[in-house]
């Protein structure tokens, strides 16, 4: 009864993968993938995407803790705030960073003048963007676990004397190390694959700013065999690392 | 005979070419089913029209198509607006397209079966700069100065070959911060005074003229953009595609086109 | 230094009003049935609930005392085993031992050899490096034990310690249990349910009902003269509450008991349900409790079958009688039957209310 939808989902995801394998002009590929812009975009990827995530790991689980853990009044409406991002067109998100972190924006005219941090137009601005949209991946993934996470392990490390801080490193954390497995999973293939946001609000410039999937739009313009191979590119990398890390990571939590 | 060389010629030579054509006879160009039904009897056209134009096209088409409606009761014309590339790659993959206008000729020579295009507005570039000129352009120099903020279209999108164009021309070397995706891009990013300036086309400069300012340079007229309309062989509507596409060259359409800041092609 | 504590905790409709001390050395067990309020009072206590008025001290040390002071959990030297233990499964055995000496700042090869001596001390040193999932229920508890008090808390808390157990492992554990609370100097409070914990391991037991303190004292004196139904449906006597005059005791509905001794004034009358004896007739001669009586309920014990009866109006409404299997088979017991009950006088212990 589950298997043949289970199929056809599969299919369904997997097909337009086959359609980009079955287009690829494999007998010119070498010579495509043989560009420094190549290279270099994907660098630019894999560093912003990993930057990123890093950020999100940092500011988004204590986010997800005090969703789910803080007893804040008005929680849900602070958890559907959080999902704004997921619904916002990414090119909305993007400008609405530039409103805030612009060079005249409400808080980047401040960061400009005083400390003379400009976002835009660097590769910090994409970092920026791409946390910005993939964060929510990682809150709701480690909220989730913390919510099924049982508090009152919490409780028995803080009668053995552990301090919040501490019963949130050695207690909190192991236990839902699942859930921030996946959500980080997430966050980063999110983040990779991230283009609106970022072309709004950190623009396209090669080395600096211009990730792959920018790079993959643009060849889209001229030669759709260079799109192609790109994206085959990024999602051999994503797909590599992904499985690796994911491997790595829950074995080791075992 | 005349119609293959329009194809195969490079696409000033088709510009200069099909210019003049459009101008005294516009049901000259269109294609042998679409002119008998044309000629038939001009107030027979009805149904559904679906035109896919060029995203800069959006506001003077979107105006078009309703005046068009309101000439012929019981039309209804569609729009698909998008970046010109993507659309002809649409067109060719068997979107149900009536009329293509596309913003460059060489998206319009990617379409496969179309009729004989015709160039019907051209558009040049112009400096953008946000309201008050923060950044104090004066000029196409100013975007070699280092400590300005610039954008760009990249090269691969009809603006950023132009740009290019003039560039190489006028032998400048300019320093963008970043090369936008498309036209409304390097426009936001000029409205919101991130950028100092940027180099967009006039229609663009005017369709956001309470948040930029233009400024014309006499270097553009290097890179004149040209736009080319055809019907497509493939048109479900094809009486209605001829009748938009003839409107679209009438006087009436010029009106609008111009009072967006397109120039007669 | 002893611990006090006055705890007034109000949730909803629910107060819990207990006053409560434990001295070094002693066991106390606060019992009650479900919904007493047992738990709420050990968890605040722990300061993992602020209460909302009274005080929690140990000596000159105050815990908690609203609206001012309130110490946070990991502020108070207290170990806890919790009903269902809560054990680290990502944590060995030891190192959940260790857990509190480390989040105490001890240094993590002390607290390591600390932690090993502990599991040495409850029997599991070959388990030191097992994750606690593999531990059978005894074994988890004494893993409990030993995380609780290895960081020497001056209170240890036992939640239930033997619920979560077997019946089989329970009487095991619970003598095991008893051994090591009496080798632990601190203080312990005990928080149960079930009597035979509370009798064995208690040096002293508090029991509490809706959220009041309803009788304490030594497990003895409890056992001997309880002073609601709740304990001495737990100790498993008769009781009622009447007053007396000479040898004759009247209850209530105006029921009679008769006295072998004879008391005064108001009293509560025990006695155990084997003084009870049932026949089909009314017996000649000797014992001068003798009521009609109808059987309300019949109950199979390990060896004995107890009979709920109602003995009203002459005798007490609700009336529990021990008999052995062959009785039941001669008096063809059943349900809304009638017989003849009476009770020896010589059994009936009276104390003032």
């Amino acid at each position: 009864m589950l298997l043949l939808p289970a199929l056809i989902g599969l299919a369904f995801l997997l097909v337009p993968l086959i359609g980009l394998l079955a287009k690829a002009p494999w007998s010119t590929l070498p010579a495509k993938l043989h560009s420094a812009d190549v290279w270099q975009a994907l660098r630019l990827s894999l560093v912003c995407a990993t930057s990123a995530t890093a950020l999100c790991l940092v500011l988004g689980v204590p986010l997800a803790w005090l969703l789910a853990r803080g007893g804040l009044p008005g929680r849900s409406l602070i958890r559907a705030f959080v999902t704004v991002p997921l619904v916002l067109p990414p090119v909305v998100g993007g400008v609405a960073l530039l409103l805030v972190l612009g060079r005249r924006g409400l808080v980047g005219q401040y960061l400009d003048s005083w400390f003379g941090i400009s976002l835009p137009f660097t590769t910090a601005g994409v970092i920026v963007a791409e946390a910005f949209v993939a964060m929510p991946f990682l809150v709701i993934s480690v909220e989730g676990a913390l919510r099924a996470a049982d508090p009152r392990y919490e409780e028995a490390a803080a009668t053995l004397g552990a301090g919040r801080w501490t019963t949130f490193r050695r207690v909190t954390l192991p236990s839902i190390a699942p859930g921030i497995v996946a959500g980080t999973v997430l966050c980063w293939a999110r983040a990779l694959g991230e283009f609106g946001a970022t072309i709004t609000f950190a623009g396209n410039f090669p080395g600096r700013t211009t990730t792959m999937p920018l790079a993959v739009y643009l060849a889209l313009e001229t030669d759709p065999d260079v799109a192609v191979v790109l994206s085959l590119v990024l999602l051999l990398v994503s797909v590599v690392v992904l499985a690796s890390l994911r491997e790595r990571w829950i074995s080791g939590l075992q | 005979m005349f119609r293959r060389t329009a194809l195969a010629a490079l696409a000033t030579v088709a510009a200069l070419t099909m210019a003049g054509c459009g101008d005294d006879s516009p049901a000259a160009s269109s294609s042998p089913s679409s002119s008998s039904s044309s000629s038939s009897s001009t107030p027979a056209v009805s149904g559904t029209i679906a035109v896919f134009a060029a995203a800069s096209l959006t506001g003077t088409f979107t105006q078009l198509g309703k005046d068009f409606e309101a000439a012929n009761p019981g039309t209804k014309v569609t729009f698909n607006f998008a970046g010109s590339s993507a659309l002809a790659k649409q067109i060719n993959e068997g979107a149900p397209a009536d009329v293509f206008a596309s913003a460059a000729p060489k998206n319009m020579d990617d379409v496969k079966d179309k009729g004989t295009p015709t160039n019907f507005v051209s558009n040049t570039l112009e400096i953008a700069v946000p309201k008050g000129n923060p950044g104090k352009i004066t000029g196409l120099k100013d975007f070699a100065d280092k400590s300005k903020k610039i954008a760009l279209c990249a090269v691969q999108v009809p603006c950023g070959a132009a740009a290019d164009k003039v560039f190489k021309a006028t032998g400048i070397t300019p320093q963008p911060d970043s090369l936008e995706q498309d036209v409304k891009a390097a426009l936001t990013k000029v409205g919101l005074g991130e950028v100092d300036a940027a180099l967009v086309y006039k229609t663009d400069v005017l369709s956001a003229k309470d948040k930029v300012e233009g400024i014309e340079f006499p270097e553009a007229s290097k890179a004149v953009n040209e736009y080319p309309i055809a019907t497509l062989t493939k048109a479900p509507n094809a009486a209605g595609a001829q009748a938009f596409v003839d409107y679209v060259l009438s006087d009436k359409g010029k009106a609008v086109l111009s009072t967006a800041g397109f120039s007669a092609p | 230094m002893t611990l006090y504590a006055d705890l007034q905790v109000t949730r909803g409709s629910f107060a819990l009003s207990v006053d409560l001390t434990v001295e070094p050395g002693e066991v106390v067990a606060l019992l009650g049935p479900n919904g007493a309020g047992k738990t709420t009072a050990l968890r605040a206590i722990a300061g993992l609930l602020a209460l909302d008025g009274g005080r929690i001290a140990l000596d000159t040390s105050v815990w908690d005392e609203p609206p001012r002071i309130f110490r946070t959990p990991d502020r108070r030297p207290i170990g806890v085993v919790f009903q269902d233990y809560l054990l680290f499964n990502h944590l060995s055995c030891l190192e959940n031992v260790a857990f509190g000496l480390r989040a105490r700042g001890v240094e993590k090869q002390t607290a390591r050899a600390e932690a090993a001596r502990w599991l040495e001390t409850v029997g599991l040193s070959e388990y030191a490096r097992t994750r606690p999932r593999a531990l059978s229920g005894g074994q988890a508890q004494r893993v409990a034990l030993a995380r609780a008090l290895a960081t020497d808390p001056e209170l240890l808390l036992l939640d239930e310690p033997l619920a979560a157990l077997d019946a089989s492992t329970t009487l095991h554990v619970r003598a095991e249990l008893g051994q090591h609370l009496r080798r632990f100097e601190g203080r312990t409070l005990l928080v149960t349910h079930d009597p035979l914990d509370a009798m064995v391991l208690a040096d002293r037991l508090v029991i509490i009902e809706n959220g009041q303190v309803v009788q304490e004292g030594k497990p003895t004196e409890v056992a001997h003269r309880p002073r609601t139904n709740y304990v001495a449906q737990l100790v498993g006597l008769n009781l009622y509450r009447g007053t007396a005059a000479g040898t004759t005791v009247t209850l209530a509905d105006n029921a009679t008991i008769t006295l072998a001794e004879p008391a005064t004034g108001p009293v509560h009358v025990a006695f155990p349900p084997t003084a009870v004896s049932l026949y089909t007739t009314a017996p000649s001669g000797s014992p001068r409790n003798t009521w009609p009586a109808v059987v309300t309920g019949i109950e199979q014990h390990a060896h004995t079958v107890r009979v709920r009866l109602n003995a009203s109006p002459t005798g007490p409404a609700d009336l529990l009688a021990d008999i052995t299997p062959a009785a039941v088979a001669d008096l063809h017991l059943t349900p809304g039957q009638t017989l003849q009950t009476t009770l020896k006088a010589t059994e009936v212990h009276t104390y003032p209310v």
